[in-house]
């Protein structure tokens, strides 16, 4: 880690890139302070009419699972198919459920 | 202890063999994570470099739409940088110490801009065919290995045909104009054209990096493959709007389906590279410069920042 | 046509002046916003000088042509735009002085029906307006409440820049029409406006407000700084050394 005091911390960019869809991480920056965040995510994310409404998390406040546990942590769902709906096969004269 | 480093070593091997993506926290090898910053790093800092020829010509563009155009273009590559960077953060460095080993000269940049940016018609040249070899190499690495790497580039990838466009069509016009403006093209053409075909690197037989990294999937093709390429694209566009290439052994080989063409003057080559350009020097002290003017700023940002929070 | 002119201009001379700093701000991403910032007003000057062209049917003239082929003394920006870069905070200085101004008579320009074209031009500027005026406010804010050397850094800048404000609220007769006509706003009251905004700002960055001298003005009839002129030479050097010539 640089000890640059000037050094202003990483922020992670979220973009909802049209009304109705979910926020989708798009990339990181610096910035000194929350509001800077935002502006410079507008400025460096949305040029190109990317977004309509913008998240910014410090880098440092977000928790991620580790690769290590994924078999853990994912693995048990694959043998409860019978969550999908194509699990059940239905008569032929049903069309639609 | 070992075998586990060795299991884990044939894990990560056979994973990217079956071309999938390694992600941040994934176990890499420490030869991978190394070549990785240090490839997206000079990428990075090649992007930031070469905001300094162009940007030199912004507030000289000779129309309100062409300034419009160039400044968007060399805004553009700052974007780029920084996707690159936040790229190579991934990878546990930080920007700022990064942005220092350009500073003091320790990391390299792409040498295409250690050339002078002399007429407006350069701004053709560079756009056509600076960033048309850059999307030549960039292109294969939307599919790279490393996923931050490859989404940073997909991203780059969409926005820089822009920039090869704008520089095209700013060769077109000259070529439609006065004899003057028709020379200043030709004259960019010929101090541009072998440059360019610089920036594939060395040829293959000399290549440092190639096959480790062909085998890592960070390079899909190698630096020759890439250069037939360019030329090819290249001639037919050159032609199209009455420009002549600087090559007289240039010529069509039917056999192979591409153009055979003359030798790249390695010397110089290998001179720009080891600092003597025209503009190594310049270039990193303008850096140098903005980033010492601008320490009180970021100084300034940090302590306002710092009081707020304590306020809180 | 001279008022349009002069908001053309205004917008034309900064974003000349914002373009010099491409590559060169403090950070990348403040690289970014000040380039965002400048190509606005690229934009808002070709809607303005477009129009401004137009208006005499027996010459008319593109934007193009009236940017790089007229002379200093036919340009009718205000002087504060045209004073050269200087560090960051003299810059943001600039930009803040003039944003809040823009920014109210955009509002009105906007809103007034005497001119339907310039009310549409205005009505996409107000947008981008705001957004720069918040970051120069922001900014001064920063810069002004950072650290000491910022402090006093900012101080000076304003304390440098404060001569040249004068000039955007002293009418002349072209003002004094366009405001009878409806179509410029009471400069009057524009500058009551703009005392809040500029006090909100400063008081917040810790920063004094400098006391109201003897201020500078000429920009709007054609008189110009030296910063003027060299600017000029450089921005129209392609179209002068080539005349006639397409880009």
């Amino acid at each position: 880690m640089s000890e640059n005091k000037s050094n202003w911390p990483l922020w992670e960019v979220f973009v909802r890139s049209r009304q109705g869809l979910g926020h989708k991480h798009v990339g990181s920056l610096h910035a000194s302070d929350a509001e800077m965040a935002i502006g410079n995510a507008r400025d460096v994310y949305t040029r190109r009419q990317e977004g309509v409404s913008i998240w910014v998390v410090p880098a440092e406040s977000i928790t991620a699972s580790s690769p290590s546990d994924s078999e853990a942590l994912f693995d048990p769902a694959n043998d409860k198919v019978y969550r999908h709906p194509t699990f059940f096969v239905l008569p032929d004269e049903v069309n639609h459920m | 202890m070992i075998e586990t480093q060795q299991h884990l070593r044939e894990e990560f091997d056979a994973y990217v063999a079956a071309d999938k993506k390694i992600e941040p926290k994934d176990w890499m090898p420490d030869a991978y994570r190394k070549t990785l910053i240090r490839q997206i790093s000079q990428h990075a800092h090649s992007e930031i470099v070469g905001m300094l020829p162009e940007g030199k010509w912004i507030t000289r563009a000779p129309s309100l739409q062409r300034k419009a155009i160039l400044l968007a273009k060399v805004q553009d590559e700052a974007g780029h940088g920084l996707y690159l960077y936040s790229a190579a953060e991934t990878l546990g460095v930080d920007r700022a110490d990064l942005v220092d080993d350009l500073l003091s000269g320790k990391a390299k940049y792409s040498s295409i801009f250690n050339y002078p940016s002399l007429t407006w018609a350069d701004i053709g040249a560079i756009g056509w065919l600076v960033d048309g070899a850059a999307i030549m190499n960039q292109v294969p690495l939307c599919r790279c290995s490393y996923g931050p790497y490859a989404r940073a580039m997909t991203r780059v990838c969409k926005e820089e045909s822009f920039h090869q466009r704008q520089g095209y069509s700013i060769m077109m016009q000259l070529m439609k104009g006065t004899d003057a403006q028709k020379e200043m093209a030709q004259d960019a053409l010929n101090r541009w054209w072998w440059p360019s075909l610089m920036m594939f690197g060395p040829s293959d037989s000399e290549s440092m990096h190639s096959s480790q990294n062909m085998k890592w999937n960070i390079k899909r093709f190698s630096n020759d493959e890439l250069r037939q390429r360019m030329v090819d694209m290249t001639v037919p566009q050159a032609e199209c709007i009455g420009l002549k290439m600087p090559d007289p052994d240039l010529k069509w080989n039917e056999e192979k389906g591409g153009h055979d063409f003359g030798e790249i003057d390695w010397t110089e080559f290998y001179d720009v590279i080891a600092g003597n350009g025209i503009c190594n020097k310049e270039r990193l002290e303008d850096r140098n410069k903005a980033h010492d003017d601008g320490e009180w700023v970021r100084d300034a940002a940090v302590a306002y920042s710092e009081k707020r929070n304590a306020n809180t | 046509m001279h008022a349009l002119l002069r908001l053309g201009d205004d917008a034309l001379v900064l974003a000349q002046r914002l373009g010099e700093w491409c590559g060169h701000a403090p950070a990348l991403e403040e690289d970014i916003a000040l380039t965002n910032i400048a190509l606005d007003l690229i934009g808002q000057t070709q809607s303005y000088l477009t129009l401004a062209g137009s208006l005499d049917p027996d010459a008319p003239k593109t934007d193009d042509e009236l940017a790089f082929l007229r002379s200093e003394s036919e340009f009718k920006n205000l002087l504060l735009v045209e004073q050269s870069n200087g560090h960051f905070g003299d810059t943001i200085a600039r930009q803040f002085l003039f944003d809040q101004y823009a920014l109210l008579r955009a509002e009105h320009l906007a809103q007034q029906t005497f001119d339907l074209d310039a009310a549409a031009i205005a009505a996409k500027a107000v947008k981008e307006i705001r957004y720069h005026a918040a970051h120069s406010s922001k900014w001064i804010i920063r810069l002004g409440d950072g650290t000491s050397e910022s402090h006093s850094r900012i101080q000076k800048s304003i304390d440098d820049l404060w001569a040249f404000t004068g000039e955007m609220f002293a009418a002349d007769d072209v003002d004094i029409a366009g405001s009878i006509a409806g179509l410029l706003p009471d400069l009057s009251a524009l500058k009551t406006q703009w005392d809040v905004e500029i006090d909100r700002v400063l008081v917040e960055a810790t920063l004094i407000r400098p006391k109201d001298g003897a201020m500078k003005t000429g920009g709007r009839t054609g008189v110009h700084t030296e910063e003027l002129g060299t600017m000029l030479a450089e921005m129209q050097i392609l179209p002068r050394t080539h005349p006639g010539a397409s880009w």
